[in-house]
């Protein structure tokens, strides 16, 4: 990293590094998300290539959207709100950069064991111990880096935005530990040490959990800083602020279970996960109030700053998936749901709506600031209004076919003929879901297109921002 | 249904009803109504790099929100299994609410079923009305193996040709499905080498009219005569006893390509067709065994 954009008090250097992985892990996440989704409207395109399977690529579609682009996004703004919010330089630039270069291992990692067939098979803790290993040294230093920057402080409040922070940052911790506990059996095949329901209640208390801390305590802490940064209000109310935060983060981690109604699991423990889900429904509201109430006073910028709108519609995807996440957890609806597209669609409406469009606007807002300009001022704002639309328009194709189709599968899946028999074969709903999955693929490109042209703006941004200080670098060499 | 002990039935409930209600006093604790004076409202006073915090009420319609769904919550936790132990008030339990709905359904859809238990397959098989209920029973249950037009697939016979493994009398067809049926070919592979194997399969492959070398063919008679007629005949044309298939017929389960039958001859082959009288109950097994009878007997 060149030397030329240092600040004074900051170590935006790290911050720099991650802003650009989290453009380039987006497009290759969302890429391979758009390359699974075509293979099941178009099953045959890699027939005969095992390292192009769906079974491999889904993984790392999903790993490097949620690890690659979402966690670039945490560790960028989280290094940045931190420092920003606490006006500390951060507690160390060598353990910083060491997270940096440890997490993109474990992402290149990925990239080369799950199309090769290495996977500990857990849905979002797929890659194997080695790598698991990588993982919770990064994170532990990542903790001592932030942690330490807090102590650092100059004031003797917190912000808010570093509550959520430090929230995703332990429990995420002790979530990746106890799930990929596990037997090895040499360096690429391990053994989880749970097993049957045991092992399904630890995987979706960790996998729910990556949803709650990982893609949203921690994209809470962004939207508590980009938000009132980019309309330049006040937050709402710090009341609110107090109550959502501790109820979400004591209610989060119950909600597991709702991922194995009518299983094997105990039936209280279905219960509990079921009722602390819908009392999760309030708490998680209170982030979206606290944001979108913060704009009182300033909406008439939504019309001309598409940074905004992006974090703006960000906050309203989070509370319509957060509203549908306890309806999916209620066990009457769940029979429907469970096992259909529909599932997919919901988490996608938190992943592209939410997580995907907050962590864009951030970006854009600190990109220039980080590069030594001022906030917001990409290249080109107009790239910016385009890319606004295609996501929200690739966002909206997205939920809406996938809800079509997940509620036509469960539909379809219980439809009884008069004598008690099943009306349709499970290929007959196989074969009725393929529009709503050419629609999908349509709403990846939309918004994968958007991506796209996100890295076009961030390169034109980084070389015009390099010749401006080379040119006040001449300058200030004459001068003297 | 097996039993927490007291301490953990204890602990679970004191955790989650201290969850519950730990939340509702923050909310209740954090809640503030004092109207504050000529309308502003004022800041915490805390700054953070420019961003400051203001000093507003939790809105009205979202503390009630939270109310309600604390109040569900408690609700459901006394109507259903959720607080250790505690079986809830309704008595409802998975197990029981899928018995109630198959009882439910055996109820409403039984005697539909039972009405043709005593009419023989024969006859059954001319009766429009319970081919249409058997073909129903079929697309739900046989036709994931044996194909929607039951014309069968690699590994599972077809079921229109009249060319039967174990039979194709009514009684047959009605015990396969009834109690399954176990096929058992051994691998020969071990026993009688590569070349043996190769031999054996020549004559077989002659059995059905196929071109083969006559050499090869002649020493795998011998080699047939030795170790296969105890199941498949001398002639080669199988037993319905033990499902021995035919040879001679050029109908093939597993493929009838030198390269299949070698394969056969080498690894063996098991065979499964499940027992469905457990599963679906004799009277429907009934009909369907006289829709597969009526498959292969239509004008």
């Amino acid at each position: 990293m060149s030397t030329a954009f240092d600040h004074p008090t900051y170590n935006y250097s790290v911050v720099r590094a991650f802003t650009i992985m989290t453009v380039v892990w987006g497009v290759v996440g969302m890429g391979l998300g758009v390359l699974i989704a075509s293979q099941l409207v178009w099953p045959d395109i890699f027939a005969g290539i095992e390292y192009l399977h769906f079974g491999r690529l889904r993984p790392l579609h999903t790993n490097a959207v949620i690890f690659g682009f979402g966690g670039c996004a945490l560790f960028a703004t989280s290094y940045f709100v931190v420092q920003r919010t606490t006006q500390a330089r951060i507690w160390s630039d060598t353990l910083a950069s060491f997270t940096f270069w440890g997490w993109q291992t474990v992402i290149v990692a990925a990239a080369i064991t799950l199309p090769l067939g290495f996977t500990q098979v857990k849905e979002y803790a797929e890659l194997e111990w080695p790598i698991d290993i990588l993982i919770t040294l990064v994170w532990v230093v990542y903790a001592i880096v932030f942690f330490g920057t807090i102590m650092k402080r100059k004031m003797k409040h917190i912000y808010v935005a570093n509550w959520f922070f430090g929230a995703f940052i332990v429990t995420v911790a002790v979530l990746h530990i106890f799930n990929s506990l596990s037997v090895t059996a040499g360096l690429f095949k391990s053994y989880s040490i749970y097993s049957g329901a045991i092992d399904a209640m630890v995987q979706w208390w960790y996998g729910h959990n990556a949803v709650g801390f990982f893609l949203t305590a921690g994209f809470l802490g962004i939207m508590y800083y980009f938000v009132p940064k980019q309309t330049g209000r006040p937050v709402f109310s710090y009341r609110l602020s107090i109550v959502h935060f501790w109820a979400l983060i004591s209610l989060y981690i119950w909600a597991g279970p709702h991922h194995l109604h009518y299983t094997a699991l105990p039936e209280w423990t279905q219960s509990v996960g079921m009722v602390m889900s819908l009392i999760l429904l309030a708490p998680s509201w209170g982030g979206m109030i606290n944001g979108v109430m913060t704009l009182s006073g300033a909406w008439h910028k939504l019309r001309t700053d598409p940074i905004l709108r992006f974090l703006v519609v960000s906050l309203s995807f989070y509370g319509m998936s957060t509203f549908e996440g306890p309806m999916m957890a209620i066990k009457t609806v769940n029979a429907l749901s469970h096992y259909t597209d529909w599932t997919i669609g919901h988490v996608h409406a938190g992943a592209l709506g939410w997580v995907a469009m907050v962590s864009i606007g951030a970006v854009y807002h600190m990109m220039p600031v980080v590069f030594g300009r001022k906030a917001g001022e990409m290249h080109s704002i107009t790239l910016i209004n385009v890319h606004f639309w295609l996501a929200t328009i690739g966002t909206v194709l997205y939920i809406a076919s996938m809800w079509v189709n997940g509620i036509m599968q469960g539909l379809m899946w219980r439809a009884f003929n008069q004598d008690g028999s099943l009306v349709y074969s499970f290929v007959e709903a196989v074969d009725a879901s393929k529009p709503g999955w050419t629609v999908r693929v349509i709403g990846g490109v939309l918004f994968l297109t958007g991506m796209l042209l996100m890295a076009v703006n961030t390169y034109l941004t980084v070389r015009a921002c390099k010749q401006e200080q080379e040119l006040a670098h001449s300058t200030n060499t004459q001068a003297a | 249904m097996n039993e927490l002990t007291p301490f953990w039935s204890g602990w679970i409930i004191a955790i989650t009803l201290g969850s519950i209600f730990g939340c509702y006093w923050l909310l209740a604790s954090v809640r503030s109504n004092k109207k504050h004076a000529n309308g502003e409202v004022p800041t915490t006073g805390h700054v953070y790099d420019g961003i400051e915090e203001l000093d507003n009420p939790l809105p009205r319609w979202w503390y009630w929100k939270f109310v309600i769904t604390v109040v569900f919550a408690l609700v459901y936790l006394a109507l259903y299994p959720g607080l250790g132990n505690f079986k809830g008030l309704l008595g409802w339990t998975q197990i029981n609410q899928y018995e109630r709905e198959v009882a439910k359904a055996e109820q409403e859809f039984g005697p539909m079923f039972a009405k043709y238990q005593s009419t023989d397959l024969e006859e059954l098989s001319q009766d429009d009305k319970a081919m249409r209920l058997g073909q129903r029973l079929f697309s739900n249950n046989c036709a994931i193996c044996h194909g929607s037009a039951a014309t069968g697939s690699y590994g599972f016979p077809n079921l229109t040709d009249n060319d039967w493994l174990y039979g194709g009398a009514t009684a047959d067809i009605k015990h396969s499905v009834m109690n399954g049926r176990i096929a058992a070919m051994p691998a020969w592979g071990a026993t009688l080498g590569e070349q043996g194997i190769n031999e054996t399969a020549q004559y077989v492959l002659s059995l059905s009219g196929k071109e083969t070398n006559p050499e090869a063919a002649a020493k795998g008679k011998e080699i047939f005569a030795t170790n296969c007629v105890a199941c498949h005949g001398q002639d080669g044309a199988g037993n319905k006893l033990f499902g021995a298939p035919n040879l001679t017929d050029d109908i093939w389960l597993y493929g009838g390509s030198e390269q299949q039958v070698m394969q056969t001859l080498r690894n063996g082959r098991a065979g499964k067709m499940p027992a469905w009288k457990d599963i679906l109950g004799e009277d429907k097994a009934h009909i369907v065994s006289a829709y597969v009878y009526s498959l292969s007997h239509q004008e």
